[in-house]
Order: C-alpha cells, then structure tokens, then sequence
C-alpha cells in the first residue's frame, strides 16, 4: 500500500515525451486560474489537438495553492500524469504535493504576470495561428469591454514572443474537431437528461456541486425542476415524492451527504419507488478532505440503509460511460423500482477530455410507468416480484405507499404469517432480476493475460494507459463500471488469471472484498492510494512493474 | 382504505378525519386527485382511513415529499397531515423551509401536545411542567409556538382548530385548500390515553373563537394573536395572497409525467461542446 509519501515517483519523471506537452498552472484560488484553464482547453481542443485536463484544489475561496493539470498530446490522452514539462508558477508558494512532481526537465516560468501571457507561451510553443490565438481572446473578453481586450492581448503576444522551445512537435488530430470536450459532471448532468431526468433537488456538497449547477441552468430550457433542498434529507425525500408523482428525479451528492440520505434509502427500498442518486466520493470520514478525491465509500453505497433490499451501484470509467449509464440509471431504476447509485469521485467529475459525441438516442427515457384500473393494488405480487407501478392521478386507481409493512394496496399490516413474508420475498427477488440485467466488466488489453488487474471507476483511464508501458506484456485490465451486483460472467475472466492485482483509489481495498464475497476468488496484491490525489499513469507502471 | 383504526376510542383523531372528509366531499375532490402524505406516528395514519392516493413516507418527512408531488403534478390536490411530534419536532426544519418555499399545499398538523404511539412523552408543543416517565421532573422547554412562527414566515394561510368543533374545523379545511400557495392548520386535539392534562375540557376552557370583526389580513395583529397562549384564538389566524408559489416559481403547470423529452434540444447542448 501506498500513502503517497514525498518523492516516491521520480524515475519516470525524467522522460519527456516529444508529442505531447504536459502542463501545470499553479496558484493561488481568485488569481485566475479557472479562466487559464477554460481558455487554454477550448483554445487548444479547437486547434485540434486532444487535450485532458484536471485539477486539485483547496477548500478555500481566496489563497492557498491550486493547480490545473494539462496534457496537450498527437494521441487521445484521458488520464493522469505525474510528469510536468512546463510550470507556469503564478503564486509565491507551491505545495510539497506539487514539488515533488518537477523533474530535472520541468521548465518552471514564473512571474509571468498575466495568465494571458501563459496562453500566449502555450500557443507559442504548439505553433498556432497567432490571429485565430487572438480572435479567440477577444471573444472570450468581448462582454468585458474593449479595455480588458486590449490588456489581455497584450499579455498574449507578450508570451507569444518568448518563443520557448522545449524541443517538442505536436501534430494535431483530425478527428478531435468532431468531438466534445466536456468533464465528468457534464456527462453525468447530460446523461441525466438524456434519460429523462426532470426533477433535480440537492443540497451543495463539493464534488457534486456541478452536477446540480448544469442542471439548474438546463432547468428552464428543458423544463425540469430544479430546487436547493434545506439539506439532503429533504432532498432525498423530495425526489422520492417526485418519483412516485410521476416525475423522473435525481440528488446529486457527496459522502456526507449521503450519511443524511441513508433513511431515505432505505424508505426507497421499502416503498419500491425508484430513485437515482449521484454520489460524488472525495476522502472521509467525516468532512475529510472536500474537494479531493478518494474511491471510499463504496462499501457506503454497498451496505446504506436499515433493512433488506436490492440496489444497483454504477461507477463509470470514462465520461462516453458516464454519460451512458448516468442515463441508464433512470431507466433502471424505473423498471427494477430499486434507488440506482451511480458512483464517480472529485477526480473524475472535475476532468476533461476530448470524447466521441455523445448519442442520446441508445440511451432515451423508457418510462416505466402503468395506468390504473379502479381495483389497483401498488404491490401486487407477480412472479418476478416487480408490481405494475402506477402514479396518482392516472387512471381510475389510488395509489398508496407506505415506510411500514404493507399489503398490496400499501396498507400498514403486521400480519406475521403471510404477508411480511411475502413482501419481503417480493422485494429481495428483485435482486436476481438486477443480477440478469447487469452490466459486464470491460476487458482492456490481450485476452490471453497471465495477469489480470481489477479495477472499477474512475481509475480505469489511468491503468488502461499504464498496461502499455509495463516492462510485462501478458497483463489485461479487467474495469467495472458496475460494481453491484456484479455481471455472472465476472468469474470467469478472474479464473483465467495466474494473478490478480486490484487498483484502488482507497486504503482497504473495498472491491477487492466484494469480489471476493460474490465470486471467491482472492487477490494477491492490492495496490491503494489514499493520499486525497488520483493514481497518475506513472505511480500505476512502477506498482505494476513491482 | 382501511375500516378498522389503530386510534383509541374517544381519539380526537376521528373529529379531525371526520372533518377532512366531509371538507373533501363538499368541495368534490375526487380520491384519485387527491394526495396525502404523511409521517409516522397515530396521526400519521389517517390517510389509510380515507380513500386518497397516499405517500406515507418517514418520521418529519411528510413535507419534502408533499412539495415534489405538486410540483411533479400541479393537477393533484396535496395535503401534508401528521403529528406535531412529526411535523415541528422531527420535520422542525423542512416546516420552517416549507412555509419559505410556499408550495401549494396544505399542512394539518393534529397537535395533542404528546407523544401517543410512543406512550406519552414530551412533544414540542408540550406544556411548561408536564410530567412524563422521560420529562419526570416536568417539561421546562418553552412550546413550540407553530402559529407564530407560520405568520412570522408570511405563510400565506395560518389556522388553529379545535377538534371538538367538527364544522369549524371543516370549514377552515376547505377555505386552506382553496387558498392559493402554503396553508397550516394546527388543529387542537386531546390524547385521551396519554395527556390528562390537555383534555376536551381543558381545550375548551383554553380556547375562545375569533370574532367576526378580526381581520386575518393584518399581520401584526396575527402576530398578537399568536402570542396569546392563555386562552388560544381559533380560526383563521392569518392569510394573504401576496406570495409567489413553488409551483408558479418554477412555471409548473402540467404533470412531469407527460413531459417528452427534446432529443433535438439535448443534441444541440451536446454539440455546443464541440
């Protein structure tokens, strides 16, 4: 295990890659450096080149230290790297967390004044178009006025004209004009969408505020309601109310908030009223680390909630599948009438990357809902389990649901002898239909592996591009972007292997114990990282090599 | 619905159903528009004693889900009704927020001042000195105070009721469910098992009706009267129609479930990330 002590990922830090730039810009939190960040990915992306991006930060509104991570690169690159090539240092401090990634070739500018000036030496040395570098500028500035035109093309041409040559050509890539460049939120908030979501009540938790910001400023657009709850107990609440009215509803949250939600968890296995829930993880316990980012509460999501009762856990690995299964989850979530927890974390919503555009089309809202007759009974009992779900209002039936043990028209019962046993019977089956339904893990790399590394979420990117620099060439990445229940066929790809590794971005090793619960088999080296950072594709060759 | 209660005999449960009922057939409300949501405890149980859709959901929680199901669907007529163990001591925060966010709702909190189906201890609205097993040296905690509170938020319909009265209180439901936006009614209403101090007669020495000259419009004199807790006002305390609605904030006209998706919009937000 690995705790991300200082120094430890030097080696590969040496290497630079001549097609492709890594940039950092540092600061301190008010000087600018979301807007350097926005510009510099639009600007580059629109040049056509791909372009990730991501970044660590405090939980502080004016000072500290703040960085934003950027790969400019001829290949698609979606992941994490250590490695700095060019530093743009715009405040006095650095963290040691920072320190420790400059390597003997990192070029650090500082005192470059305006962080236009750190535009200007970027496109500088990528070669583009100075005239097309400065419409963008000016239209970006436009709503500022003709002053602060004026004085950020200054500082453009000013970095420009450093002509810094790092002995690097990137060439661009045709097919990134035709795609999108959005982050893990964006996708999860256009999934959302694209399954049918119209209803949307959260309380503000870092990571996931960005999820609720998108889809409040869709809200009017695409009439959906969007309300700030008092905290996430309402909120929970609200969007079960929400559900059971008809409407299709999601909370957005974090840890924390998550730890208010759990009753209402539960109260969403005991009513069977569908119910998506978008869980952010950044490091707890408790209020932890806020804004970094942790794989740790996947055994939260795993176990929340007093009482038996299915549930489906999604943790997309690339933002083509948040996107996918963010829309997926309402669906599911209709049709099995369980809460569908979709997982990301601080690191994956908070990325970039240039992605295939996304097809709403493969993923549209199937509405799962039944109009009733007059003799309507909402759990009626059928075969699989699953009772035809009605809503108020449509059809000549009343449509009741109740936290107590109920009978099938959703009357409080303490009858002992049959209908609990029954209704229990009927809500832990669903279970086996959520099993069917599943969703299968990826398999990236050559079929024919010796070894075999497991991973779910968002570490998927970083280990995928990790495989292809490992010194052994017998190693696949086996990545779940449905972590419960697990798809039946998940044994058989982890029989195939001499050895199994997990990667996780936690201490203990959460899925490698629930892979072990539901198929047996057993790990024979966890590698962890629980510092509040990601794995970066460097840290996961050397764990991987060793 | 269920025939056979789970209330004692003599509850003041049955005035406070009886009322509900007879308002919601006066008004013609058919049971399949209509939607009770409730919390847990025995006032909690009233919407399997009457035909209505119901959302008998968790312990203080009746509200937030109350709010979605107006807002999912403005068609329904949505009543809020629990305990005041339930509604100000559980749900304390989601009544305060509720009134600031004024859905079109109405809220019927049965206010016993006690704790029933737990077996008698304090409730918010307990009285100074009650003894009980868990408050054995009496209640010091000053009572909630939900009318005061309710004006003081400028919640667009305030009432206090009295059980006993089964036609008063019929009337002030009726007029809470044709007002605009937000109404409370706190209905009086003795716990014959666990409360031997605030009993029908208790209630009725403890209460004097609004004359016909008070004016409900003025806040002030709401305030004074909600301040009054020797011998509590009955009727409607306060209301006005000044404030915007939940549902007309967020442009909430049609049920979200007949809402169709825009591919064509989605795909144009899709590619202005291109």
């Amino acid at each position: 295990m690995r705790g991300g002590q200082e120094g430890d990922f030097r080696a590969p830090l040496d290497h630079q890659m001549k097609n492709e730039l890594s940039i950092v810009i540092c600061g301190e939190a008010g000087q600018g450096i979301q807007t350097l960040e926005t510009v510099l990915v639009k600007l580059v992306k629109k040049a056509g080149y791909n372009v990730f991006a991501t970044k660590e930060y405090m939980s502080r509104v004016r000072g500290g230290v703040n960085s934003t991570s950027l790969r400019i690169s001829a290949r698609p690159v979606d992941a994490y790297v250590e490695r700095i090539d060019l530093l743009f240092q715009l405040g006095l401090d650095l963290t040691k967390h920072l320190r420790r990634r400059i390597g003997p070739l990192t070029r650090v500018l500082t005192e470059i004044g305006n962080n236009m000036t750190a535009v200007g030496v970027v496109a500088g040395i990528l070669g583009l178009d100075r005239s097309v570098v400065e419409e963008f500028v000016s239209q970006y500035f436009q709503a500022k006025g003709p002053e602060v035109i004026g004085n950020n093309l200054a500082a453009l041409r000013k970095g420009y004209e450093e002509r810094l040559d790092l002995g690097i050509k990137i060439v661009t890539d045709p097919l990134v004009k035709e795609q999108i460049m959005v982050n893990g939120a964006e996708a999860v908030a256009l999934g959302a969408l694209a399954g049918g979501c119209n209803f949307i009540a959260a309380y503000p938790m870092t990571p996931s505020t960005g999820i609720f910001t998108f889809l409040a400023q869709q809200a009017a657009a695409f009439g959906l309601v969007a309300e700030q709850a008092e905290d996430e107990i309402a909120a929970i609440n609200m969007a079960l109310g929400a559900w059971y009215a008809g409407a299709r509803a999601i909370v957005p949250t974090s840890g924390g908030g998550f730890a208010l939600m759990v009753e209402g968890l539960s109260l969403a296995g005991m009513l069977e009223t569908p119910v998506v829930i978008s869980l952010g993880m950044r490091p707890g316990p408790a209020t932890g680390l806020p804004t970094r980012t942790e794989q740790g509460d996947l055994n939260f999501a795993l176990y929340a909630g007093h009482g038996e009762f299915p549930r489906i856990i999604l943790a997309p690995g690339t933002l083509a599948e948040a996107f996918e299964l963010s829309a997926r989850a309402f669906n599911l979530a209709d049709q099995y009438q369980v809460p569908v927890i979709v997982l990301t974390d601080q690191y994956f919503v908070d990325s970039y990357y240039n992605t295939g555009r996304f097809a709403p089309a493969k993923v549209a809202a199937a509405p799962a809902i039944v109009k009733t007759e007059a003799d309507y009974r909402r759990y009626q009992l059928t075969k699989d389990g699953i009772s035809p779900r009605g809503i108020p209002g449509y059809g000549d039936g009343l449509v009741g649901v109740d936290s107590d043990e109920h009978d099938e028209a959703g009357h409080i019962t303490e009858d002992l002898t049959d209908v609990r046993p029954r209704m229990v019977e009927k809500r832990v089956k669903k279970l086996a239909a959520l099993q069917k339904a599943a969703i299968s893990p990826t398999l990236i790399g050559r079929r024919d592996y010796k070894t075999l590394v497991v991973c779910w979420g968002s570490t998927r990117n970083a280990v995928a591009e990790a495989l292809g620099a490992l010194k052994k060439r017998d190693v696949a990445c086996l990545h779940f972007s449905q972590v419960y229940p697990l798809h039946r066929k998940s044994a058989e790809y982890l029989k195939k292997a001499k050895k199994l590794i997990s990667v996780e971005n936690n201490a203990t090793g959460q899925f490698a114990a629930l892979v072990k619960r539901e198929t047996g088999f057993e790990f024979d080296r966890q590698v962890n990282k629980y510092d509040g950072l990601p794995f970066s594709v460097e840290e996961l060759v050397e764990a991987l090599n060793g | 619905m269920v025939k056979e209660t789970a209330w004692c005999p003599g509850c003041g449960n049955f005035a406070i159903l009886g009322a509900l009922q007879k308002a919601l057939a006066e008004l013609e409300i058919a049971p399949q528009k209509l939607v009770i949501a409730s919390g847990i405890g025995q006032a909690a149980k009233t919407p399997h004693y009457l035909p209505c859709n119901f959302f008998n959901g968790l312990h203080g929680r009746a509200l937030p889900p109350a709010t979605a199901i107006k807002a999912a669907n403005p068609e329904l007529t949505v009543i809020a009704e629990s305990g005041d163990g339930d509604m100000y001591g559980e749900g304390g925060n989601h009544f305060i927020q509720t009134i600031r966010r004024n859905p079109d709702i109405i809220n019927i909190v049965h206010n016993n001042m006690v704790y029933g189906l737990t077996k008698g201890q304090a409730s918010p609205t307990s009285q100074y000195g009650m003894k009980t097993p868990i408050q054995v040296g009496g209640v010091f905690e000053e009572p909630f105070n939900p009318i005061v509170i309710a004006v003081a938020l400028d919640a667009p319909f305030v009432a206090r009721a009295n059980a006993a009265d089964i036609e008063q209180t019929k009337e002030i439901i009726k007029q809470a469910i044709r007002h605009p936006g937000y109404s409370l009614i706190d209905i009086f209403q003795p716990c014959i098992s666990f409360n031997k101090i605030n009993t029908f007669a208790w209630f009725k020495e403890h209460t004097y009706y609004l004359d016909a000259g008070y004016d409900p419009r003025d806040r002030q004199a709401a305030l004074a009267k909600g301040l009054e807790i020797d011998r509590f006002p009955l009727g409607v305390i306060y209301r006005q129609e000044n404030r915007e609605s939940f549902n007309s904030h967020h442009k909430l006209t049609a049920p979200l479930f007949q809402s169709k998706p825009d591919p064509a919009k989605l795909a144009a937000l899709i590619d202005s990330k291109l």
